[in-house]
Order: structure tokens, then sequence, then C-alpha cells
């Protein structure tokens, strides 16, 4: 999140959409509801009526995998009806910088595409420079060629007629939504959208988010109290996960991880975003210093400047490589991998294409499956449909703690770091996490150290010496972490001081200051709030520098005094010459005439509406899912993501538009259970609340195919097949997509074949492998299938959901 | 310590489920096997298992959104109890009326036979009791243990939204009128369910009979037509239960 859960309370308008979140947030719900006491607005957009909808002041329903449609038209909207913050566009986004007059958009595609291919070739997807690298502008916003002219052409297509033939929702939903949500752009006026996997999931995932992002900026909504892009981030510590550099792509912190072809680490700093503009600062200029901490973190003392301080130790990507997930279990089936170590995860219910990924496991020589709980992946191999004598994986059940029988810290959807005590001892011989990572890898070193092994430096190089009194120590990883000033043995105060030279080492930039000289900050609980905005400034600690709201220079005017006089998140003192309210993003004076943009870590120091980074796209645009009911796309002759990877042969196909899979299904989650549930299928009071698979369908759909509510029935897609009962409720209704009739079912994904008996089977087994080409976040929220009476029905008499 | 009372405002649930679970857990009670009915409410009951449960109730509407009711529903804790007026005169000492809090406790020592059982149920108005098979009644039993050290009742701490409140019965009260005013200017029909006779206050924006058949009492006075009836015919009862 930009901002944290307690500022929503300060919104005026809440957006949530991709998101069911009081039914998976509902501790969240808190701080909506207190929004809402003092009169806020409450938005709620899905394609079902859920426990959120029953409090939303507005509720509208689109068909699943059409929110660029929807939010496109809301661009559309607020430009035509001059629904946007002026003075903010101008000043604190790229609107008026000027684009390469070789871009150009045409009927689904940019410039640059090669179909051969599916990528783009972006060079013509940049801003226009001067002579002295500086951004060209037209602060008018006149240009046709400027961003801002570009932005209302591109979207001028996405009328409301359009719009609402995509998306399903009647048009005076779409005018109800854009006017509430829309009304935030007055300065003084605060609009906060939540999302989650509602949007990520999808072929068109991060699209769906920028679109929001445009949104928000043309409202000047970001970098204030009550605004932001917030993520409702699922697993309590995916964010720590995300922070610490867990996917493949990333190092600690957000660095990327090198390719192949950054041989040095002088190559690698060659990477570095730079700005030729006095006026940005571009933080990120100053990632070297970052990178040489972290790697003098991971190596030590054998980090020196002489051996680029171990880089060549780092393990790096092909060219074009992309280990994420889908690729990676793709080469599990494939029979690339001898050992796999599933942690804290259940890839037979949780991937995509669990069916797929069930097959991939018998392949691998090992796996060494780390959970609280056993699981469909530690026991894949007695599952359905398998012959144990036919699988040589043997599989290492390990036995690791719950979070409350570990100390450590939680980084939550808001960034805050909280630190956690250990409540209880894990039963048996259950371990934490960390402590399994550390004797496991001490053993590593053991054997490289007797038996040698192919390069051996970057194993017996690495710092390990994370233990006390020959334990682990959790703490100990925490202080590298925030890092060290190795000339005087101290912690660092913050990340400021770190150095390129060899000086400094920091495991992770953005937590430096979370464990300091004064202590563990992200222990503390103080519950003092000075700004009486929700900051809590002494309570947890959150990165970076416990600033709470990121970008929050935006929520001033150019002489460093608030927009919006009821919310006063910063003010400058000029007296004092300082920022006073929450730590200023960052310290520099205002902005003035000639004085440094707000937003730090974007190269040009402005907000992107033309946002050039990305692979499918410098503007978001509607496309129709992997597979989806209607035969073309309503709004260009792109019926899918030109960019997106297709799995085909082996087991991956797809259907599209087929009559054996008319309904468009999706996936989604209940408060009952988490994820896959590997862990609430055990525990009693929550099955005992969700006990078994169900797919919800409308009341139309329940006539259709003889299904009553409480039946059994089959839900059927190309990659597989489950049994689940029938929900049949006017919480699902059919759409209207330009004239037709198309259903849409829902399921939840927390079932597995492993326990209870009678629960049921994972909803994966129906999804397709497919995701979003920047992220390869698979397409779980869309795709096709079909539902079926099963002919043998239980004798149990069924309840009715809905009564009329 | 003043008398106590809940206020429930249906208006803030979301139907998380945490007041029930946090129940289970608090009393240690088991998780029963139950199976997907085609309803996101279950247990399908209260029962000797299940003290607080969340009931949902969808009603379509022709043309327009359904509305969906969310009851987290519980022993009410009467102000004159008629489920002890019964058991007094069954099993003594099988309902215990604390004096200082209001609580009104089922006494897992005392035994209740089957048919003497009936009698107490079909006097709640709200359908609360509920009996295992070895005879021992068991409800909501307020918290009991947590309130008299200074805690919540365990509902009433997790639930998120604001719904459970508790605390002394002329606060809650209060709170339960103002609030309802709030709530009458968006929802005409909103009322207090029974408030004068009960120590659980229900805020509900529309028809009782949308959240649960025993949402509100039938009866003003809080006691069934059946029990009017018997009290005619049982004054000593009556006169037993003044003295005390």
């Amino acid at each position: 999140m930009t901002n944290h859960y307690i500022d929503f309370r300060n919104a005026d308008v809440i957006l949530n959409m991709g998101s069911n979140v009081a039914e998976n947030h509902p501790v969240s719900f808190k701080w909506i509801q207190a929004a809402k006491d003092k009169g806020a607005i409450f938005i709620h957009v899905d394609p079902r009526f859920t426990r959120t909808s029953t409090k939303a002041d507005i509720f509208v329903r689109l068909r699943s995998g059409t929110d660029i449609a929807f939010l496109g038209g809301m661009i559309k909207y607020l430009i035509d009806n001059n629904m946007y913050d002026e003075f903010y566009v101008k000043n604190y986004t790229n609107a008026s910088f000027i684009v390469n007059p070789k871009y150009s958009f045409n009927d689904g595609l940019f410039s640059g595409y090669d179909s051969a291919k599916r990528t783009y070739d972006r060079s013509t997807w940049t801003l226009e420079k001067d002579e002295q690298g500086i951004p060209k502008r037209d602060m008018t916003l006149q240009d046709t060629q400027c961003v801002f002219q570009l932005l209302k052409k591109h979207y001028s297509r996405y009328t409301l007629q359009k719009v609402s033939e995509i998306t399903g929702t009647p048009t005076a939903d779409l005018e109800k939504v854009y006017k509430a949500y829309g009304s935030t752009y007055a300065p003084d006026k605060a609009g906060t959208v939540l999302y989650a996997m509602g949007w990520t999931q999808h072929t068109v995932g991060v699209q769906n988010i920028r679109t929001m992002a445009i949104i928000q900026d043309l409202l000047s909504n970001m970098g204030i109290a009550g605004g932001g892009i917030n993520a409702l981030r699922g697993e309590s510590n995916v964010q720590g996960s995300t922070d610490a550099g867990l996917l493949y792509h990333i190092w600690p912190a957000y660095l990327p991880t090198p390719r192949a072809t950054w041989a040095t680490l002088a190559d690698y700093n060659k990477t570095t975003p730079a700005s030729k503009d006095p006026r940005s600062v571009n933080w990120w200029k100053n990632r070297p210093k970052y990178v040489a901490s972290f790697l003098k973190s991971t190596f030590g003392e054998k980090a020196t400047k002489e051996n680029d301080f171990g880089y060549a130790w780092m393990p790096k990507l092909d060219t074009g490589q992309d280990a994420s997930w889908l690729n990676l279990f793709d080469e599990m089936f494939k029979g690339t991998f001898t050992g796999f170590f599933a942690w804290g995860m259940n890839p037979a219910c949780s991937s995509a294409h669990a069916g797929k990924v069930r097959q991939a496991m018998t392949k691998v020589d090992w796996m060494v499956n780390v959970n609280v709980f056993d699981s469909e992946t530690g026991e894949f191999w007695k599952g359905p449909g398998m012959d144990p004598k036919k699988i040589k994986t043997e599989v290492f059940q390990l036995p690791c703690a719950a979070s409350m029988e570990k100390e450590g810290s939680i980084s939550n959807s808001g960034r805050w770091m909280q630190w956690r005590y250990k409540a209880a001892n894990p039963p048996g011989v259950a371990l934490p996490d960390g402590d399994i990572m550390y004797e496991l890898f001490k053993k590593v070193q053991d054997l490289y150290k007797k038996e040698k092994g192919t390069f051996p430096e970057p194993i017996l190089n690495l710092k390990w010496d994370y233990e006390t009194n020959g334990h682990f120590d959790i703490h100990k990883v925490a202080k590298e972490i925030n890092g060290y000033d190795l000339t005087t043995g101290k912690l660092m105060a913050n990340f400021v001081g770190l150095k390129e030279d060899g000086t400094t080492s920091c495991g992770s930039w953005i937590y430096s200051g979370s464990y300091t000289e004064a202590g563990n900050m992200a222990a503390r609980r103080k519950k003092t709030d000075p700004t009486g905005l929700g900051l809590y400034p002494e309570w947890s600690w959150c990165w970076p520098l416990n600033r709470r709201i990121i970008y929050n220079r935006a929520s001033v005017d150019l002489d460093g005094n608030p927009r919006d006089p009821k919310r006063p998140l910063l003010k400058w003192d000029t007296e004092g010459k300082k920022w006073i309210g929450d730590i200023p993003d960052n310290a520099v004076p205002p902005m003035g005439t000639t004085g440094a943009y707000p937003f730090i870590m974007k190269p040009d120091g402005v907000t992107s509406l033309f946002g050039p980074g990305l692979n499918d796209g410098p503007f978001p645009e509607h496309y129709e899912p992997l597979e989806c009911p209607i035969e073309k796309n309503l709004m260009s002759g792109q019926r899918i993501n030109p960019v997106i990877k297709v799995f085909e042969g082996g087991l991956d196909s797809f259907a599209t538009c087929d009559p054996k899979y008319p309904f468009v299904c999706s996936t989604y989650r209940v408060t009952e259970h988490w994820q896959t549930g590997v862990l609430t299928r055990w525990l009693p009071w929550l099955i005992e609340a969700e006990p078994q698979m169900f797919c919800e369908m409308s009341l139309e759909l329940g006539k259709l195919r003889g299904i009553k509510n409480g039946d059994r029935v089959i839900v059927q897609t190309q990659r597989g097949k489950l049994e689940a009962v029938a929900i049949v409720t006017s919480r699902l209704k059919p759409f209207n997509i330009a004239g037709q009739t198309i259903h849409q079912i829902g399921i939840p994904w927390h079932f597995g074949w492993l326990h209870p008996k009678d629960g049921g089977e994972s909803a994966n087994l129906l999804t397709p492998t497919v995701g979003d080409p920047n992220t390869m976040i698979p397409e779980s929220k869309a795709f096709m299938a079909n539902v079926s009476k099963l002919t043998k029905q239980p004798s149990q008499p069924a309840k009715k959901a809905t009564k009329s | 310590m003043a008398d106590k009372s809940f206020f429930i405002d249906t208006t803030k649930c979301t139907a998380c489920r945490g007041c029930q679970i946090a129940c289970k857990q608090w009393n240690k009670n088991p998780g029963t096997k139950t199976l997907q009915r085609g309803n996101h409410q279950n247990p399908a009951d209260l029962s000797t298992s299940t003290f607080k449960l969340v009931r949902f109730n969808e009603i379509e509407i022709p043309g327009g959104e359904p509305k969906w009711y969310f009851f987290p529903d519980q022993c009410r804790h009467c102000m004159s109890p008629p489920c002890k007026e019964v058991a007094d005169g069954k099993a003594k000492g099988a309902i215990i009326h604390d004096e200082k809090t209001g609580a009104v406790i089922f006494n897992p020592k005392v035994k209740m036979k089957q048919g003497d059982f009936k009698e107490v149920r079909e006097a709640c108005p709200y359908d609360i009791p509920r009996i295992s098979g070895a005879g021992i009644m068991a409800k909501c039993t307020m918290c009991f243990d947590r309130i008299n050290e200074g805690m919540l009742p365990a509902c009433v701490k997790t639930c998120p939204t604001g719904t459970m409140n508790f605390g002394d019965r002329d606060a809650m009260l209060n709170m339960a009128n103002k609030r309802l005013e709030e709530v009458k200017k968006v929802y005409k029909d909103a009322m207090l369910a029974n408030p004068d006779d009960v120590r659980v206050i229900f805020l509900i924006t529309d028809d009782p009979k949308n959240y649960h058949k025993f949402a509100v009492a039938e009866n003003t006075i809080g006691i069934t037509r059946k029990m009017a009836l018997k009290r005619l015919f049982q004054p000593f009862t009556s006169l037993r239960h003044m003295i005390g």
C-alpha cells in the first residue's frame, strides 16, 4: 500500500474493486466502518453481491475480466466532465510531457509489435527530452502529442455504451460510480481504492492497477491522507516476503536480480535509473550503495572491493529467462528439476492448473515439504489418480512452527513491520522456519567443505553466523537487515548513510532504520498520534524511514502548505526550515518553481500517466481473458493481451468461446478459510462454518440447468473437473454482454482431497496456465467452465438460500 | 458491578463469524460435523456446542439487488427469564439469574428431564435453550467468568466492526437509542428488538422475520401465550420466585 489500513478512515469515498474486503480482510472493515460513521461513501464493484456488498452505499456489478473497460470509462468521464485536479495533474504527473512522435496506437496494438515473437519493441514509447536531457513539456496540456491529449484520445473509445456492452454494467450504474468516486478530484476531498486478487489475477493484472493509478493521479488522491493505491495483501507477511525478495526477479528491497550479461558489478550498476533533470531527486540513483551494502551483508568479510563484493557468486538469470511460478512448474513437468522445497505452500492446490503441477511433482527425485499441517503436496503421491508404485519422489516432511510459536516480524499491507513475541512452544519436533533454514544450510556448508562440489564459493563464503549459544537468533538477522557501519560496528540509523565502498552492510535498504542503536523499532507500541490522522508514528515501524504515507509531498502546494486543511498530512515550517507531520517524502524543501518534484522514486520525479516501463503498453487497454465468453473483443481487433505467453501442448490447453464451457468462472475466498485450506481445513470451528466445496450460481442459471439450491454439481473446464454443492442465489446474476446473456459462476479455492474426506477438491484443477505478461500471476479470476447437475444426489434435504 | 447489557448493531455486521468462533474457543466447545446445504449459515442451528450463531437470510428483490440479513443470534439474558420460571418448577437450581450482572446461566451440574426441557425451550420467545443427550442444558453464559474479571465477553472482544457492544445497561441503552436515531434517517422501519425485556438488544432495520423467525418476541412482555396461561394456574411458582 502507498497508505495503510487505519488511513481508510480518513477517506471521503472508498472504492472497493477487485476485492471483497469484508470477507477477506474482515478486521480492516473496522476502518471502513469508521469512515462510514463520518459520512464516507463506500462503493463496491464486483461480479457478485457478497457480504461486502451488504455494507456498500453503492454496489454495481461487472463481468470478471473487464476492469480496464470499467475504469477506462471512468477516465473518459473524468476528463470529459473536467473532474480532475488541474494543479496536481500539471505539476505532479507527466501529463504535460511530450511523447515520441513515432509512438502510436491502433486497433488494440501499440507501436513496435512483433506478432511472431509476441513482444513489443518499446523504443517508440519514449518521452521527448531537450538538449539538457530534461523532459519537454507543454504546461497548457494542449499539444496533441502531450501525454494528457494522448490519454484523452486513448480513452475516448471507452464510451458509456461501449463499456456497458463489455462489462455488462448498466450505463446508469457506471455513471453512479464515476460521479461518486470522481467527486474526490477536489483538493480537499480524498478517495481511496482497496483492491486485491480480483484485479491482479488476470492476463491484464498489472494494467488493471495502472488504470486505477491514472485515475488516482487525475483526482489528486496520491500522497494524501485518505487516498492512495492500497493493495490488500493476503498472507500476513506476504508484504514482508516480497520486500525480502523471495520472487525470482528481485533481490531484497527491490534491487533487480542480475542477468548473466551483467557480468560485473559495474555492469549491474550501469542499469541504475538516471535523470538529468536537477529537479528530479531520482532516489534510485543511490542504488549502488544499497547493492554494495547488500553484498556485504551476504558475504561478510569475504566481500571485498577487489572481488566486486562477491557479485560473481550471486546467481544470475539467463537472457530472457522468466523463472516465475508457471514457468517453474512447466520446467518441473518437463523433468528439469532433481529436487524441490515446497516451503510453507501447497502447490498441489494453490497452483493454476493444479493437475499439471501434481504430475510435475512425480518427476522430481526428492521433495522437502515444510508446513504446519500435512497437505495435498506432502501426500501428492497418494492423491487421486496417483500410483505410488510408479512414483520415485522421496518426500521429506518437516513440521514447522506456527506464527505464534516463534519470534519475529510480520510486515502488513501498510508496510508496518510489527514485531511479535513467541507465545507458545511448537509441538513435538516442529521448528521455526528460520531454525530449519539455518541448520540446513550449515549442514550444506559442512558437506561442501568435506566433499567439495561445483562452484563452492557462494556456499562457503556466505555469511552465516546468525546464532547465539548455538541457536538460531532472529534478532541477529533483524539487525543485519537493518545494517551496520562496519567501521564502528554500530547499527545504521537508516539507509541515508549507506555507502558504495564496502564500509557499510545492509540486508535490505528499505528496512534500514528498523533495528537501530535505539532498539527494535518494530517492537514499539506507543499509541500517540500527533497529527490525529491515524499515523501512530511510534507504533511499530514502517518502511521507508517510518514514512506512513508515501509521496506525501504531493499533498501540499508549491509552498509546502497542505492543500486539504482538514487532513494536514505534511506542512513546511518556514521558520524551522523543516517539515511537520508525517516523515516527509523527502526532506528537501517545498517544490516552489525551482525545487524538487514530489515523486522521488520515479526517474522524472512525477507520476506516470504515460507509463513506458511495462511489457504490454504505456496505456492500459481492455483485452479479453484468454478464455472468454465472446468471439471478439468489442474494444479492438485484439482479443487477448498481445504479449501473453500461451502454454500449449502436454497438459496445457484452453478453450475460448466454446459451447462446451459456456459460463464465466471465477475463484475466490471466504472469511472462514485461508488459501488452499492447508491450515484451516484442519481446524474444527472453521471447517464447521464452511465444510464443503460449493459453486455459486444465479437463479437464472439454476433454472437453465435444472439445478436447485443444495444439489451436487460437476464444474468442469478444459483442464479438469470437480464436484461441488450448488448455492443457487440471487446474489449472482447473468450479464448482458452486447445483447448476449452471459452467466457467471464462482467457486472457492480452499479445499483439497486430503482432508476432510468429503470436503471437495481444489478449484485450481480448473484454472489455466496463463499469466500477466509482466508478473506471470495466473488468470484465476476469469476462465470458462461448464456446470451440470450430478445425476446421483444426496438424500438430505437442502435449506433454501433465498426466499422471495 | 452494575447490571450489564449487550447492544448488537446489525447494520455493521459483516457476518465474519468472528463472534461464533471466539465463543467456541472460550467455551472450549467442539466443532460439529456439518454439510454445505446451499447456505453459508453453519452449523444450521444453536446447540449445546454452538452458543453463538451467525444466521444468514437472503431475500430476492425482483428487478433489484438482493437483501442479505445477518443475525448473530444468542441468548437474550432476559430481564425476567421465562426459561427460569419454568425450570424452577422442574429442576431446582437448573437456571440461575445472577442479580449483579443480570446474566442468566444454565447450571451445568443440574440435569433436566427431556420432557421437562421441552417446556423450558417452548417458554423461551427466542428459542434458545438446548440440551445434551446426557440431560445438561447449555447456552450463552454472558462470558460470566470473563466479565467478573473486568473483561469483555469473547464475542464482543473479537468483533472488528463495532457490531457487538457490551457494558453497563444504561450505557448500552443510550448507545442503542442514539444509533437507532441515526439509522432511522436511512431505514425508517429500524427498531430495537424488545429493549425493555432483554439484556441483548438487537438493532435491526427491517421486518424482524427477515432476520430470523425468533428475532423478536411475539409478545411484548417477553413470554409466550402458553407461558402466560401457565402463570394463571401456578401462582405459587411466582411467589417462590418473589421470595427468592
